[in-house]
């Protein structure tokens, strides 16, 4: 198999599997900045949280991966309705300021907790023995506990779209989405809407954050380190969307690896540069209502 | 001699919704012209139209014979073009005094001066001034505009506009929400403006239409019904029918 | 309808208004408490002069934020194009002063123009996130270009020469301090006639009402544009400060946390007022000198909370509640 084949599979394999992880964390910071029009750039706390309630949950009590996974997903997104309603809750309608600052707040808070409470070094991270080692695909191998990230994430990404789809929940989040005050006066509470909404969307970074420790290691500053490509999946795709994330995530994804290691000494550049242009031609995302 | 303001073919359409229909109107010089037609009809939609806040599907807009349908917004305010909206849109947080004098810097062609002080200009500060005096809310200069009534905010919307001393003025609703104490005034000043405005306004109050209009459109879902004089108008089937009803048998 | 009143018969609101812009007496506190620092903390001049950098970056901040509206999270941008411009210059044999301020002034400026060109057509979440994606650009490539910028190393031998070739740079930062408030009171002059001037008049009616602006034949593109060059401008030179006066360039003078960190000593101040950053800096950095060394968690937690609290408690910030104040002890009979 020639080397440029081998690479660019190798750069479609490994993209794909950051690509689910970014479209995990970052759905439900488009939802919510869509539903709720607030400017949250806290949401990177939730997937962080994620992680080390699974990673403390493992190496510290020996739970089983997939309850440790459940675990992350269920605490965050409880911890979550917490936060929404005595914080986020307050300032919805406020001016774009107040919310920005809010949420540099609420990082702030979580990077002290995190260095406090489990130190200032990553969360070693280490699949169970039946997710680890390599997969044999015809001539090439695989790493397994990718491939199962990247199938993990399309069961959940099906799951989720066929959610929103097929129930009535998803149904009045893409009325509320679509226009607020006309959902509310068909009678959807959209207070009690946001706050499941949050709840789904914060419980998704979770898993996202758990389930991607092995490619965005799990350290206190995590919600600030990867703050910007979260704000560009979502930006990029569209706010509100939830397929738009998707798409942006994949471009994201296979872009960040291609570069990474075809031009590394360019780095994150061009990724930025390309946001910028994209941007630029389609303010509202590529899925996104102008 | 040119109109004024002249729109040809004048269509807005947001997907399968059309919101103007091929509107076709003639403001001269000097008018005193009234839109009216029932909720929904478009009215504001044409005023955004024509001042450029919205951008047509297809028509052209002529201010004094000089096609500005391509201008963008504030261009078209420097040639005369003024409107007033229908709910008060004021800097709330600033002074009624400041309110004004931001409109007459912006047409004294001062507004981009980076040097000297803002309260350094008495011509400025004079004009505005003068523009509430017309309106008779000079006390409240001061004052910040959140802190009055909306009747008396409706007055300095109004001398806003005054402050751009337009060529055209497109009145919104200027009487919409005031009580009857402001409404007066404001029908005052409306009568006493300078005779060589174009003057387009859209009411409601068929009292204020008659009284003010010597020409009246009529426009209903988008497209113009009928257009003539008010007699014409109060003597329309078509008009009653849709539109005035009871207030025609007069 | 009464006569148009003459000249004469001005009430006093037009006369208030006349007459808004004179200088009073207590904005020359911060002056006079800042050269009194000079004497009574000779031993601190290092962090005064740093407070009075962060001063300048955080005006450049209020006047796109406070008064054009315009809420960024990458100044940091302009404030590293500024530091680095001087600092290369400085590298590379050319190590005198002004001209390095103006040299980074005219880059971040710039910058500024053709990022403002650019991303100043958009709003809202859109335009913030332009902000921090320009700022991760030029940050990336800083990181990048390692061999021009020294990367994560920072940037070496920078040699300043004299101010004025008559004022070394010395070890106990008196030069440095005193440069810095020379610079930051200019800065401050231009900053103040700008914000009273027709033109930041209509940066303020640009804030509260986009659509009236319009709607009064201002050309709000244009006016955003001029100020967000003007403030990178100033970012700019508050960072070739910080250069010059630390003769060494580090990696995060392009980082968020500069952003951040100055947009959270601007509400603390309050903003939109002028004169919030020098309350709001001295404030934050003074609490920073002494509690973060010691123990950095509890600083940045402490902190986190505290802004949470100022945005819903005390949103205008200091300057804010005084006016609360005195608004309240003038009403008393």
């Amino acid at each position: 198999m020639n080397a440029a084949l081998s690479a660019a599979i190798s750069i479609g394999f490994h993209g794909l599997a950051y690509a689910m992880v970014l479209y995990l964390i970052s759905v439900g910071l488009s939802v919510t900045m869509g539903l709720m029009g607030f400017a949250n750039l806290a949401h990177g706390v939730f997937a962080a949280a994620g992680g080390f309630v699974m990673t403390r949950l493992m190496n510290g009590y020996d739970v089983p991966f997939p309850l440790a996974v459940a675990a992350a997903f269920v605490a965050v997104a409880a911890g979550s309705v917490v936060i929404e309603r005595l914080l986020y809750r307050r300032l919805y309608g406020a001016d774009e300021l107040s919310q920005v600052l809010m949420s540099v707040g609420l990082i702030f808070i979580s990077v002290a907790a995190a260095k406090y409470l489990w130190g200032p070094l990553a969360q070693p991270m280490t699949p169970p023995a039946y997710l680890s080692g390599q997969i044999e695909l015809g001539a090439r191998s695989f790493p397994a506990y990718r491939s199962f990230l990247i199938v993990a994430g399309a069961v959940v990404v099906t799951l989720l779209w066929l959610g929103l789809e097929r129930t009535r929940f998803g149904a009045r989040i893409r009325a509320a989405v679509d226009n607020r005050r006309m959902a509310q006066s068909v009678g959807i509470n959209t207070n009690r809407l946001f706050t499941w909404t949050f709840a789904l969307g914060s419980g998704l970074a979770a898993l996202g954050g758990a389930l991607g420790a092995d490619i965005l290691a799990i350290d206190p500053g995590y919600a600030l380190e990867h703050l910007v490509y979260f704000l560009i999946v979502v930006s990029v795709g569209g706010l509100g969307s939830i397929r738009g994330p998707f798409f942006a995530a994949l471009l994201l994804g296979i872009a960040d690896t291609g570069c990474k290691y075809l031009l590394p000494e360019f780095g994150a550049f061009f990724i930025y540069a390309l946001t910028l242009a994209l941007l630029l031609w389609r303010p509202q995302g590529l899925f996104g209502r102008a | 001699m040119s109109a004024a303001l002249e729109t040809h073919g004048l269509c807005k359409s947001f997907g399968a919704l059309t919101v103007a229909n091929a509107i076709d109107l003639r403001l001269e010089r000097g008018a005193r012209h009234a839109l009216i037609g029932p909720n929904g009809a478009g009215k504001t939609t044409f005023v955004n139209l024509v001042t450029g806040v919205l951008a047509p599907s297809a028509g052209r807009i002529l201010l004094e014979g000089a096609d500005v349908t391509a201008l963008p917004q504030a261009q078209r305010v420097k040639r005369g073009l003024t409107r007033t909206f229908q709910l008060n849109t004021l800097f709330r947080g600033l002074s009624v005094l400041e309110n004004v004098c931001l409109a007459v810097r912006e047409r004294l062609g001062l507004a981009g001066d980076m040097h000297r002080p803002a309260g350094s200009r008495r011509s400025v500060l004079d004009a505005a001034y003068a523009a509430l005096e017309r309106l008779g809310i000079a006390d409240e200069a001061p004052r910040l505009v959140r802190e009055l009534p909306y009747g008396r905010q409706r007055l300095v919307e109004l001398a806003v506009a005054l402050g751009l001393e337009p060529k055209v003025l497109l009145l919104d609703e200027p009487a919409a929400g005031v009580p009857s104490a402001e409404s007066g005034i404001i029908v005052e000043v409306i009568e006493s403006l300078p005779a060589e405005i174009a003057l387009l306004i859209i009411e409601h109050d068929m009292d204020l239409v008659f009284r003010l209009a010597r020409r009246i459109t009529v426009l209903v879902q988008g497209a113009v019904l009928v257009e003539g004089t008010p007699q014409e108008i109060a003597a329309d089937p078509r008009v009653r029918e849709v539109y005035l009803g009871e207030t025609a048998r007069r | 309808m009464r006569a148009t009143a003459g000249r004469d018969a001005a009430p006093l609101a037009v006369e208030a208004m006349a007459r808004g812009h004179r200088l009073r007496a207590w904005e020359l506190a911060p002056w006079l408490i800042a050269v009194l620092a000079y004497f009574v903390f000779p031993s601190y001049l290092a962090l005064g002069s740093q407070i009075l950098i962060s001063i300048l970056f955080a005006l450049s901040i209020d006047l796109i934020l406070g008064y054009a509206g315009i809420v960024t999270l990458g100044q940091s941008a302009f404030f590293g194009a500024g530091a680095y411009t001087a600092g290369l210059l400085a590298a590379h044999g050319w190590g005198e002063p002004l001209t390095g301020l103006a040299a980074a002034a005219l880059v971040a400026a710039a910058l500024g123009f053709l990022s403002g060109a650019v991303i100043l057509r958009t709003k809202g979440l859109s335009l913030l996130m332009l902000t921090l994606v320009i700022a991760a650009m030029l940050q990336e490539a800083a990181n990048k270009a390692g061999g021009i910028t020294g990367g994560a190393d920072g940037l070496q031998g920078m040699e300043v020469w004299p101010v004025l070739g008559l004022f070394p740079f010395d070890l106990y930062d008196r030069t440095a301090y005193l440069y810095s408030l020379a610079v930051l009171f200019l800065a401050w002059l231009a900053a103040r006639r700008l914000v009273h001037s027709p033109f930041g008049r209509s940066l303020t009616g640009i804030r509260e009402n986009e659509a009236r602006m319009h709607a009064i034949g201002s050309p709000v593109f244009r006016r955003r544009l001029a100020i967000y060059t003007i403030a990178a401008a100033l970012a700019g030179i508050a960072g070739a400060l910080l250069a010059e006066t630390t003769q060494f360039v580090a990696l995060d003078v392009l980082g968020f946390e500069r952003s951040g960190s100055a947009l959270i000593m601007l509400i603390i101040g309050g903003v939109g007022r002028l004169y919030g950053p020098f309350i709001g800096v001295p404030l934050y950095m003074i609490a920073q000198d002494r509690f973060a060394q010691a123990d950095p968690v509890y600083w940045d937690f402490w902190i986190g909370l505290l802004i949470i609290i100022v945005v819903i408690f005390a949103r205008r910030g200091l300057l804010g509640l005084a006016e609360q104040l005195l608004q309240k002890a003038r009403r008393k009979p």
